[in-house]
Formats: structure tokens, sequence, C-alpha cells
């Protein structure tokens, strides 16, 4: 009955979804796709912190090198479909480096260690104009059009909506395969690693390994989500690949509910859609918009993570702990 | 369990073992026969759990050996130990707090290697253990204390272990509870499964083994038959005096 339920409340979203397009405008539907590619990266991070209790904040990096990867392979004259995969793979390894550090340190040790490797990341874009385009963006390499959206069976995805579309499905995808991986016993080792450590190696699970896979699947579906990132916006430069992004991916897993399956989605949806709403929705009395949803998105964020630390996702758990 | 499992006794010898500089064990050797309860006494800090880290390769020994059935096996991974049919269920919390007592077990099985296997193990544990069973969806930390030490044992035997290593499973449990462990360990050794164990509750433990070590000063004290323990004097100074023991 409860299965039944979820997987009702599962079609009617998706539905909701699909017809979505139908009745926004193109900065509406640009959203959209931005939370289907942000949603996938968070989906990333909530396997690493959520799952596997391992701090990062370099997300926002990886989905920089999952963007730039495949710019630079399709510039390179390699198809957009297999730079897809190429870029994921790039984002993956560099992943697997990056867990090497947490099998030594953890915590706020780990925090300042991934934080480094994301402010490392961002100076390499900047710095090396010759191949990124630097500061001034991959329009400098690529020509000024930027980064082309592809096509799928001789089918151009140019416009925005078919562009959604294939967001939209990669999300679809994305969560498949984390959903197939978390219920399996060697995905839920993951949560074991997260739990208690020490007991998961006397039953054999390998600490080690699991640690890294934490941090190089992770990586990897941010680079994925990267490796749409770039035909979504055409142009970039390294700014959304910044510390200030990875804390804001760590919002949204931890907004969502970190360790939760749906937690991602829909704390990307509140961090990536709820500042425009406050914008629209603000009275004009208080002065100019952009300067006061910022600060009222704060207070909100600060008036949950306060009242309800599990996020979003816990409140039905604490409603029901509270009436018992 | 198969006949083949049974013989696997565990023996250790001229053990020197300890925490960076200091030594805890220091030239132990003792044999726990097969297919029989041993349970090893010593004071708080007398390094019982420090037995078994070094039996399970989590404590490196500085010199001496560990076989068992024959084979050595000194300083093995956990990986190769659990693959021979040694389980270890150490002292305190053992659970995975928030995953389901469902998961639990199924992460016991995670060397098997195979999801129908799991699943049939699963299925045994289930029957052994009924009320596991009824609270297969519920997290693991809303169990009582009595039946996370029966998911934890049941856990164990999802490998069908030939040896079982089990450190203070007494602790925090209702005498009932406890007496209901017992049991259920002795039911395994009867069944070829070489049990090891590490009790506080001295008197209640030896009445359930077959032998018994005692430990000080990082060596055998004493070492026989678990019934003379019992009667022996030293022991009886030791371990059995005063305020430690209610039942008998
Ligand atoms: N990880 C560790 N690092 C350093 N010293 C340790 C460690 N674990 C145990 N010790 C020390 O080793 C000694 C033996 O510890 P052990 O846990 O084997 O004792 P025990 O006989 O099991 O005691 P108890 O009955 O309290 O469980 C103690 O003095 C303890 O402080
Ligand atoms: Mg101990």
């Amino acid at each position: 009955m409860r299965t039944a339920l979820r997987i009702a409340a599962l079609v009617a979203i998706l539905a909701a979804l699909i017809v979505a397009p139908q009745y926004l405008r193109n900065y509406g539907i640009y959203l959209l796709s931005l939370w289907s590619l942000f949603a996938i990266a968070a989906m990333g991070l909530n396997l690493t912190l959520g799952y596997a209790g391992q701090m990062s904040l370099a997300q926002a990096a990886f989905l920089g090198i999952g963007a730039y990867a495949v710019a630079l392979l399709v510039k390179a004259g390699v198809p957009f479909w297999v730079g897809v995969p190429l870029a994921t793979l790039v984002a993956f390894a560099v992943g697997l480096l990056l867990g090497f550090p947490a099998l030594r340190v953890q915590h706020h040790y780990l925090a300042f260690a991934t934080l480094g490797f994301n402010v490392l990341v961002y100076l390499a874009i900047r710095n090396e104009d010759w191949l990124t385009g630097g500061s001034m963006g991959i329009g400098q390499v690529m020509g000024f059009a930027g980064m082309p959206r592809p096509s799928i069976f001789g089918y151009s995805l140019r416009r925005g909506i078919d562009f959604y579309y294939l967001c939209l499905a990669m999300l679809c995808l994305s969560t498949l395969l984390v959903w197939l991986l978390l219920r399996s016993p060697w995905g839920r080792a993951f949560a074991a690693l997260r739990d208690n450590p020490v007991r998961a190696e006397s039953l054999a699970i390998d600490i080690r390994a699991y640690t890294l896979l934490a941090f190089a699947i992770g990586a990897g579906l941010a680079g994925f989500a990267g490796a749409f990132y770039a035909p979504l916006v055409q142009l970039f430069d390294p700014s959304p690949f910044g510390l200030l992004e990875s804390l804001s991916l760590l919002l949204m897993v931890v907004v969502g509910g970190s360790g939760r399956f749906w937690g991602p989605h829909i704390g990307a949806a509140l961090v990536l859609l709820l500042p425009h709403w406050l914008q629209a929705l603000l009275p004009a009395w208080l002065g100019p918009p952009d300067q006061w949803y910022l600060f009222v998105f704060g207070i909100a964020v600060l008036v949950l993570l306060t009242w309800c630390p599990g996020g979003l996702l816990a409140i039905p758990d604490r409603l029901r702990a509270r009436a018992q | 369990m198969a006949p083949e499992t049974s013989g696997a006794a565990v023996r250790l010898d001229g053990i020197v073992a300890g925490y960076g500089q200091i030594t805890i064990l220091n030239g132990l050797s003792f044999t726990a026969p097969a297919a029989k309860i041993t349970t090893l006494i010593g004071a708080n800090g007398a390094g019982k759990s420090t037995v078994f880290k070094t039996i399970f390769g989590i404590v490196r020994p500085r010199a001496g050996s560990v076989t068992i059935g024959g084979e050595a096996v000194t300083g093995f991974p956990a990986r190769e130990l659990l693959a021979r049919g040694i389980v270890y269920v150490p002292q305190g919390r053992n659970l995975f707090p928030t995953l389901s007592v469902r998961h639990n077990l199924e992460l016991g099985g995670i060397t098997l290697g195979s999801r129908a296997l799991i699943a049939q193990r699963m299925e045994a544990v289930f029957a052994r253990f009924p009320r596991i069973a009824e609270r297969a969806e519920q997290q693991a930390s809303a169990l009582s204390g009595g039946e996370q030490k029966q998911l934890e044992i049941g856990r164990a035997l999802l490998l069908e272990p030939k040896v079982v290593l089990i450190d203070e499973p007494s602790i925090g449990l209702a005498p009932k509870v406890v007496a209901d462990v017992f049991a259920l360990l002795r039911g395994l050794a009867d069944t070829g499964v070489t049990t090891l164990m590490v009790e506080q509750n001295v008197r209640s433990a030896l009445a359930v083994s077959d032998h018994a070590v005692a430990l000080e000063g990082g060596r055998v004290a004493i070492e026989g038959p678990a019934g003379e323990m019992l009667a022996n004097p030293r022991i009886k100074s030791l371990f059995l005096g005063g305020h430690m023991e209610q039942t008998g």
C-alpha cells in the first residue's frame, strides 16, 4: 500500500515535470533544467556525505571538471555523446584521488582538505587560459557561441524545452542508477561506513575501497551533470565552480535531508527556486528584492536547520515522533 | 554444521602483543578445543579483548602464532578469516544503528558475494530468531538490548561459522536473556562450532563452558576444564568473590 502510494506520487511528480514547460517561459524552463542537473550533482554529494559520511566541500569543482572536459573534448572534435562518458570518467578518477586524504583524516580536517582542492581546481581553470579561456570564459577558446547543444538520433536539442527534456531524462537515469546501487548490499555498505567504520571492517567491508568509491562515484555524478551543464549554459567561466557553489550544493543536501534518497531532489529545488520565488513574492515596500530575498532565504534555512537538523525529509518523522 | 568443519581448534602460541609501546599479552599460549566453549576470564584490562583482536588480525602480534584448524592464520585480515568461517562479535555495540535490522543482517553476508546466497542464509537466521524476523524492517537502534545481541549473533551466524569469538555477550542483558544467549552458544558448540567467549559473568559462563582460561599479567594464570575452575580456590578468590555474581 505504501509502496503503491509512493509510486503514484512519483508518477504524478514526473508527469508534472513533463507538462510544466508548456506553462513556463524560457527562464522557467532554464531553471528547471538547472534543477535537474544540480539534483544529479547533489545526489553525488549525498552519496559521499549523506550515505558514506565523508565530508566534501569540493562538489562544484567536479561539476566544473565535467563541464570543461566535455567542452574541450567537443572542441577537439570528439562527438558529444562520447564526451559525456569520458568527462564522467575524468571526474570519477579525480574524485578517487580526492578520496585518499579521507583515508587519513575526517570531519573538519577533511572539509579543509576538500575545500583546498576546490580552490586548486578553480585556480587551475582560471589560470590556464590558453586551454580554458580563463576568467574570460570558454567562449575565448570555443568561439563566441560557446558550447553547442547536442542532437540525439538526428534530432537537434537546440531549443531550451528540448534540452530540458534531455536534462530531466538524465536525472531520471541517474536517480535509477543510484537507487539500484543503494539498495544492493554493496550500496548499503556505504551507510555501514558512516554508522560504524570499525565494525564494518570486522565484517570485512573494505573501508578503504568504499571510502574511495564514495568520493569517486559522488564526483562522477557531478562530472556527469557538468557535462550537460556546459551545453545548457553554453558560455561559462570558472565562477560557477568555486567554493560558494560547493557550499550551495552542500546546502541542497543538508536542507533536503542528508542520507535520504530524495533529499537532493528536494534540496536542489528549494535552494535554486526559493530565492526566485521570494524575489517575486516579497512586498515592494521592502525595497529592491535582490537585497532582501537572500536575507529572508538565509533566515528560512537557519530556522529549518535549527528546528529540524535532519532536513525537510526528516520533518514527517519528527512530527510522528512528537505525536507519540 | 558440516562434518569437515568440526575440528577447528584455536591455538595461540607465545603471543606477544599490545598497543604501540605497551605490551599487553606477554607470551600467551593456550588451546581452545574444537567444538567446545572456551571462556576467557580476567580482571578489567587484563587483555581479554586484546586476545580476540589478535586472533582476528586487528592487533598484530609482535611474536607468536595463531593456528586455527591446523592452519597458521597469524595476522590474517578479516576477509581471510571470514572466508574460513571465523567470525568475531566484538564487545559493545556492533550494529549499524540507522540501518534496518534486515540490512544489518545482510551486511554480515557481504563476503558471500551472491545475493541469492545472502537471502537464503538470512531466511535461516530469521527462522532461528523469530523476534528478529518480526522486527526486520525496524531500525536496528530501536531494538532492545537483548534483541540487538540476538541480531549481532544472527549476523555472525550468516556465514555458517566454524569458529565464533564473542566478547562479553551478556553485558547489559537481563538474567533471563543472558541464559538464552548462553543456551544459544551451547547449542552452536554442540553442532561443532568452536566458541571462544569472554565473560564477566564468570559463574554462569563457566556453567555452560567446557574449558576455561584465566589471564593475568598477559599470560595464562590458570587453565582447565570449566567445571574444575569453579572449584579452584585461586579462581574463587580472584574472580568469583564478592559482589560480581548473584547467580549460581
Ligand atoms: N586501542 C588501544 N590503544 C591503547 N591501549 C589499549 C587499546 N585497547 C585496549 N588498550 C589497553 O590494553 C589493556 C587491555 O585491554 P583489553 O580491552 O584487552 O582488556 P579487557 O581484558 O578486555 O578488559 P575489559 O574487561 O574491561 O573489557 C587495557 O589496559 C587497555 O587500556
Ligand atoms: Mg574487553
